[in-house]
């Protein structure tokens, strides 16, 4: 453990314990009065805020919550507490996907293909396989897993096109970090309470997150809860990137005088060593 | 130690910048080149997007260029006539390339467009180089060789807008050096050098000036035409991360003083022969990516954020 994901597990164990009592006299209650299924499921994160500060490296982020357990063992593998999954999407935007030819001996980009909606990160955590558990068409509503990931592109084209293309998109977007490439794991502590850790690069697009959690039972979604995250840049990298987009032209004289001033500097230390 | 970019939006280690700074100073010191060449590929390599590589390299540039032309300012080495007319030439060419930039952006050409014209660019002017320097190198080994004409009347010569330049002793139009300038600052906008490798041959072979006086001139409207694709790359693209210029500038002046010092006891033709050979390899390098089937084809661009 460095010391980076030790803080997180702090924050997230201390929040543990606070759910656990919470739980327990929520439990209590509802056992007396059975409320509808979205009381089924509470989750909290241990931060809302992601901050990129100038020496942002990555960060994780715990996401802990617990289920009512009240349920009858269901199918969805295994009874229990039933299948948890929990999706992260980021900002979405407009993405070009663009293949390269062979033209005259060079490699040039020809066809490209848009795609309109197209979340910036998406990881994906569950606590066991879904894949042949849960029927694709509940997956593909909720968007769980890369495979069913609600990618549309502009315009027409054929389904054979759009499938390379979307592929070649998730690829490139997992060879920058920005996609997970496998199922990350959402641990049951008991019966009831469960954890997972969600990382973000460095690279991670700023903006404002959706952090959505499902449970499974009976191959169908019960309940959902979704908590919103912010990757914002804070202090000195923040107020640098407002400055260079709201007075672009006063952040390009600085840049320009900087730059003179330390070539000059240079030139003249130099000059005397 | 790492630091984050604010435009670049990524997360760098800063002695590794100021590494590669350091390091392309010391060649451009040691070759008198701005290591622009050099320095976007790098940037570029690190995950640096390529628009704020280019971007950012014009704003680095023109500290390099201020620290370079110091020296030659005082040793009276600059012809600001001259060099004037190059920067006039120098305006519209950046401008145009900022806007012929954008519009290649837009179409997904802006990689391949940077690539051929490194090839072709480098390739050419080093190949060139590397003759010249090597007859050079070869004839200094052989006294008996013959000595060519030294002034050849050619076209260039005919052209109007003739322009006395006192301080390089020349007479010629003055359409030959803005023209040159023009190419410079095209170069600037779009590839993120300075353009010095293309610049000072210019200035020996088509002008015909005192070679004393080409660096310093080079360099002195260099400051221009960076600053002026600095200016638009920040106003318009917003494309200039001043942390990552400011880390590049620190490592590189102090790189290229050293560089200079150790260009003193190299003869000019051994040091055109090497500086060709480093820019043939870049050139090569490129040559073999562009030419080789890429791992991916396929590749995607986001759109400029907003």
């Amino acid at each position: 453990m460095s010391l980076r994901s030790s803080r997180p597990a702090k924050a997230a164990l201390a929040g543990l314990c606070a759910l656990a009592a919470g739980l327990s006299l929520w439990a209590g209650a509802a056992a007396f009065s059975r409320e509808g299924w979205a009381q089924s499921l509470v989750a909290d994160l241990s931060s809302h805020l992601i901050a990129i500060t100038t020496g942002f490296t990555g960060t994780e982020v715990v996401l802990f919550g617990a289920v009512d357990g009240l349920e009858p063992p269901a199918g969805g593998g295994g009874g229990g507490p039933g299948a948890v999954a929990v999706v992260v999407q980021g900002p979405e935007s407009e993405t070009t996907v663009r293949r390269k030819e062979r033209v005259a001996g060079i490699w040039i980009n020809t066809e490209s293909m848009t795609f309109a909606r197209v979340p910036t990160f998406y990881t994906v955590a569950t606590s066991m396989p879904l894949d042949g558990v849960v029927p694709p068409s509940v997956l593909q509503r909720h968007e769980i897993g890369l495979d069913h990931l609600r990618l549309v592109p502009e315009g027409e084209d054929t389904a054979e096109r759009v499938a390379e293309f979307r592929a070649a998109l998730i690829r490139n977007k997992q060879r920058a970090d920005l996609y997970g490439t496998e199922t990350g794991q959402v641990a049951f502590l008991g019966q009831r309470l469960f954890r997972t850790t969600i990382y973000f690069p460095a690279n991670v697009p700023t903006g404002l997150y959706t952090v959505s959690v499902f449970l499974i039972r009976d191959g169908d979604v019960v309940s959902a809860q979704t908590t919103p995250l912010s990757v914002s840049k804070i202090g000195f990298s923040a107020s640098l990137s407002d400055f260079a987009r709201r007075q672009s032209f006063l952040y390009a004289v600085v840049g320009l005088m900087l730059a003179v001033a330390s070539g000059w500097i240079a030139g003249i230390v130099f000059r005397k060593g | 130690m790492q630091v984050y970019l604010p435009i670049a939006e990524i997360s760098v280690n800063a002695i590794l910048l100021l590494g590669l700074g350091g390091v392309v100073g010391f060649l451009s010191g040691l070759f008198g080149v701005g290591g622009g060449f050099l320095m976007t590929p790098l940037l570029i390599f690190i995950g640096v997007p390529p628009a704020v590589a280019v971007g950012t390299q014009a704003n680095q540039l023109v500290g390099a260029s201020v620290s370079g032309v110091l020296g030659h300012w005082r040793r009276r080495n600059v012809d600001v006539r001259l060099g004037t007319v190059m920067m006039i030439g120098g305006a519209f060419g950046t401008a145009l390339g900022v806007w012929v930039f954008g519009v290649l952006q837009q179409v997904g050409q802006i990689d391949l467009a940077i690539s051929i014209m490194y090839v072709l660019f480098l390739g050419v002017i080093s190949s060139l180089m590397l003759w010249e320097s090597v007859r050079a190198l070869l004839r200094g080994r052989n006294p008996a060789a013959v000595r060519s004409k030294l002034h050849h009347h050619t076209w260039l010569h005919g052209l109007p807008f003739k322009m006395r330049f006192p301080r390089s002793r020349l007479y010629i139009s003055a359409l030959l050096p803005a023209g040159i300038g023009f190419v410079g600052g095209m170069l600037v906008a779009i590839m993120g050098i300075g353009g010095g490798f293309l610049l000072v041959p210019a200035m020996i072979y088509l002008l015909g000036m005192p070679t004393a006086l080409v660096a310093g001139t080079s360099l002195f409207q260099i400051i221009f035409t960076t600053g002026i694709a600095a200016f638009m790359q920040a106003t318009f693209n917003q494309t200039v991360d001043v942390m990552l210029a400011l880390l590049l500038l620190v490592g590189g002046v102090v790189g290229a003083q050293f560089g200079s010092r150790a260009g003193t006891r190299l003869r000019g033709e051994q040091a055109r022969a090497l500086l060709a050979l480093m820019v043939l390899a870049v050139a090569v390098k490129l040559l073999v990516d562009l030419v080789l089937r890429p791992e991916d084809l396929y590749s995607i661009t986001l759109p400029p954020s907003t």
